[in-house]
């Protein structure tokens, strides 16, 4: 389909909203971090040091400069890759975070690759055969994977897959994944719980987002032609809910990369929300910094992509 | 010798779940017939059941509703005996749609020609070059521009005049026995209405379908139609030949709808303390909207408006969707800021801004919104709506509160009853009334009416323009009166504003407006009214240049 230059206008517009969006939330991240409680130096030095080391340390690890030119050299690194280091065992953030980033890039791989194709499937077809039994049968399911917590889910699953059944390992790392089998095994349960949540939300989203387009006299205007319910559905309803569903599954997705916090911790899985939580305990500000402009990045690239969808899918805003 | 009908409805019932889950029945053992290639007519206000009717015509009924009984035949199917999946094998073929509202009946994210040769891809007809090539035929009969690429467009990139002509393609493009025209024109202006009609009917004539056309509008039918069938309550009042019809109604009930259709002539009112003074004056007014209050603005609507309103007399503003009469009213009220020109209330300078208003300047000046559903709190009963500016001018409260918004109530001809009651418990007619009692609550002496009948049917919109001369007589009141009908201007206005692009093209005495008029523009959009003569159309002679010029926005 052609584009017209004022849909690439439109999107540039879009990028740069996110640009600006992400400096404004960088600054909240370094100023929010700021008002923390406790100093670090102190921290670190334990109860015994005396105000001299401590003014020491302070000044060794920049601390008493002004809290904005912290900022902006902390701005500037960012940009440039460079994250810092760490205050509580000197090691470059940029190498801390790699190994944890990718572990839980790769968990929300494989949730996002089972998830949303069910998903969809799941709430168009809720939505084509609405107030049938199927529809009522989804409708019951995803509201009480929703009201259930999901400590609850993941505790129970280790206490039937691992404690009762003794199928799959309870602990996701440090087993041995050398072997496809080994792997789906070590993955299975934080898949699982974490599928059960954010299908649920995706579900009841993609439902309500395609029956709000089916009330609409051009759907009414299809049933007139004689098409067929699905031909209604696929064919007039769903190109127009796409812009929404987009939204649905990019807010239910950028959960995937920070909230995943109680499940890291019950299946002992090394990624970046536990780290962040790890960081807060130990007083790491540039760690704890780091985590939270990785998600925020994460949630901004998600938002972005849904809002560019919902513009190229429009021919009023492609115009 | 008398062919068989194409169309045979034999007491039809249909009902309704309401929102209280009550069954009600809204369409009670309807019978008609139409003949092959016959136009017969729905006539009836909003609820009589026309649409109903039409839709059950291809066994379709609305989400809360269902056909409970009787039957309806169309050639050779028994529509409601089928199946679902079956009736979808007459829908499109055997009968086609043709909606009100052919901006909403298209799909906006596909391209107009794929919606229009849908039918033949879902029903297997032809090979889509060939019905490609049929739909190009149609646009030409329909009289669309650029026939052979204006399917390329999406709906938004063509008229509204246009498209409701496209999504008649799109019903004839499966060359079905029957088209049903559901108020194809109404969302419609008048001059481009006359090209919409004239298309239906060269097209229909030459293809000798059968027609239902469903309409409020008796001018509009007697166009088209060769029967009329007229309703109320979902129950059929009177059925004749339309000539019959317009001629010689038999029923009551049409005889009022024509009655309502009869302009009154409009006797300007006496007003005995007659102040040198006008009560509205506007002078070289401009507005618009975008950029700084105050400053030019990046669209400018209203461009140099001036009149003068009369102690006791009424304006009457007339003009197509987008000309800028309610964008007039709204800087005149002050809720649209002005950045240039004066407005004057009984001599005294108007500030351009709402807020800088003298609360005496508010109490004097009111304006009545269109919409009563959105112009009146849903939350709030009558009693409190009306209250509020009887506390806000006035500082009455308690008990005298009360029987002031009592008299309010009485004045606009509704019981007193009713300010227990919440909007949304009314009926159309009645949340007007009350939109015009809370105008009146501030004792005002001007009142600026926006289109304050066009959402209301023939009957109810009458008494509406009855209500406002008595209280004229009253109350001394003078209206500056915006509306799009013509008829309903002629009914209540001494003078007319003829408005154009945000100008004022023709001052002119409302009762002398089809002899008087000379600028090109009122001529054309008078002209333009349709008259109760089956013949009017067919006689209708406008200059095509004039109506290119004018129309083609």
């Amino acid at each position: 389909m052609l584009r017209s230059p004022t849909t690439w206008l439109l999107v540039g517009q879009r990028l740069t909203i996110a640009f600006i969006t992400l400096l404004i939330v960088s600054f909240a991240v370094f100023f929010a971090t700021e008002l923390l409680p406790g100093d670090v130096a102190q921290i670190l030095l334990g109860q015994a040091a005396t105000p001299e080391a401590v003014a020491g340390l302070r000044e060794a690890m920049g601390l008493d400069r002004p809290a904005f030119l912290r900022f902006l050299s902390w701005l500037g690194g960012l940009a440039t890759g460079d994250m810092g280091r760490s205050y509580v065992n000197d090691i470059e953030i940029a190498e801390l975070v790699s190994g944890r980033l990718v572990n839980s890039l790769r968990l929300a791989g494989i949730v996002t690759a089972i998830c949303v194709p069910v998903s969809l499937t799941l709430g168009i077809a809720a939505a084509m055969w609405r107030g049938s039994w199927f529809d009522r049968g989804v409708s019951i399911m995803t509201i009480s994977f929703i009201s259930v917590p999901e400590f609850m889910v993941a505790t129970l699953a280790v206490l039937i897959f691992a404690v009762w059944l003794d199928w799959l390992p309870a602990l996701s790392y440090g087993v041995n994944v050398d072997s496809l089998g080994a792997m789906l095994r070590a993955y299975a349960m934080p898949v699982i719980t974490l599928s059960f949540v954010v299908c649920a939300q995706m579900i009841r989203m993609t439902r309500a987002a395609v029956i709000e387009t089916i009330n609409t006299p051009y759907v009414e205007m299809a049933l007139l032609k004689g098409a067929s319910r699905s031909r209604m559905v696929l064919v007039h309803a769903l190109p127009n809910a796409l812009g929404p569903i987009a939204n649905a599954v990019a807010l239910s997705l950028s959960y995937l990369v920070g909230g995943v916090i109680i499940v890291e911790t019950i299946f002992n899985y090394p990624g970046v929300a536990k780290l962040m939580v790890d960081a807060v305990s130990t007083r790491d500000l540039p760690l704890i910094q780091s985590c939270a402009m990785i998600f925020c990045v994460s949630y901004l690239t998600l938002i972005t992509l849904a809002d560019m969808i919902a513009i190229l899918s429009n021919p009023r805003l492609r115009q | 010798m008398p062919t068989d009908p194409l169309v045979t409805v034999r007491d039809l019932r249909v009902g309704a779940i309401t929102d209280a889950s009550r069954k009600v029945e809204i369409i009670r053992g309807v019978d008609f017939d139409v003949a092959p290639g016959e136009i017969v007519a729905l006539i009836g206000e909003s609820g009589s059941g026309k649409t109903t009717i039409a839709l059950s015509l291809m066994g379709h009924a609305r989400p809360g509703c269902f056909i409970s009984g009787g039957s309806v035949r169309v050639g050779d199917f028994d529509v409601t005996g089928l199946s679902e999946r079956a009736r979808r094998e007459l829908r499109g073929t055997e009968v086609s749609y043709v909606p009100q509202s052919a901006a909403a009946a298209f799909n906006p994210a596909k391209r107009i020609i794929d919606q229009v040769v849908e039918v033949t891809k879902i029903h297997r007809l032809m090979p889509r070059a060939e019905a490609e090539e049929r739909a190009r035929e149609l646009f030409r009969a329909l009289a669309l521009p650029e026939a052979d690429s204006i399917g390329e467009r999406y709906p938004h990139q063509v008229s509204g005049g246009q498209l409701q002509r496209l999504a008649a393609a799109m019903a004839l493009v499966g060359d079905p026995q029957l088209v049903i025209f559901d108020e194809p024109t109404t969302a419609l202006d008048v001059t481009t209405q006359i090209e919409v009609l004239r298309a239906f009917r060269s097209v229909m004539e030459k293809t000798g379908m059968a027609g239902v056309y469903v309409s409020h509008d008796l001018a509009v039918v007697a166009q088209i139609a060769d029967r009329v069938i007229v309703l109320k309550n979902g129950e059929i009042q009177e059925v004749g030949a339309t000539e019959q019809i317009l001629t010689a109604p038999e029923h009551p009930y049409t005889k009022e709808l024509m009655a309502a259709f009869e302009p009154v002539p409009h006797v300007p009112v006496e007003v005995p303390h007659s102040s040198p003074k006008p009560i509205l004056e506007v002078e070289h007014l401009s507005a618009g909207y975008g950029g700084k209050p105050g400053a030019e603005p990046t669209y400018r609507i209203l461009k140099d408006i001036n009149f003068k309103l009369e102690r006791g007399r009424n304006l009457g503003v007339i003009g197509e969707s987008g000309s800028g009469k309610s964008t007039l009213a709204r800087a005149v009220a002050g809720i649209l800021q002005p950045y240039e020109g004066a407005v004057q209330l009984d001599g005294e300078e108007l500030k351009p801004d709402l807020h800088e208003r003298r609360k005496d300047h508010l109490r004097r000046l009111q304006i009545v919104f269109q919409l009563a559903d959105t112009a009146l709190n849903p939350a709030v009963p009558v009693g409190t709506i009306l209250g509020r500016p009887l506390t806000f001018y006035h500082g009455m409260k308690g008990e005298r509160r009360e029987r002031r918004v009592i008299e309010l109530l009485d004045m606009v001809q509704l019981p007193g009853a009713l300010r227990h009651r919440l909007p949304g418990e009314l009926s159309g007619g009645q949340k007007q009334r009350v939109n015009l009692a809370r105008a009146l609550a501030a004792e005002p002496e001007l009142i600026l009416c926006d289109e304050i009948t066009s959402a209301l049917d023939t009957v109810v919109g009458a008494a509406i323009l009855e209500l406002l001369k008595d209280l004229q007589k009253d109350l001394g009141l003078s209206y500056l009166f915006i509306s799009h009908d013509l008829s309903t201007v002629e009914a209540i206005c001494d003078d007319v504003l003829v408005m154009l692009n945000g100008e004022v093209v023709e001052a002119l005495p409302a009762q002398k407006m089809s002899t008087e008029a000379t600028h090109p523009y009122s001529k054309l959009l008078i002209s333009s009214v349709p008259k109760l003569d089956t013949a009017w159309l067919s006689g209708l002679e406008q200059d095509p240049e004039l109506v290119a010029r004018f129309t083609n926005r």
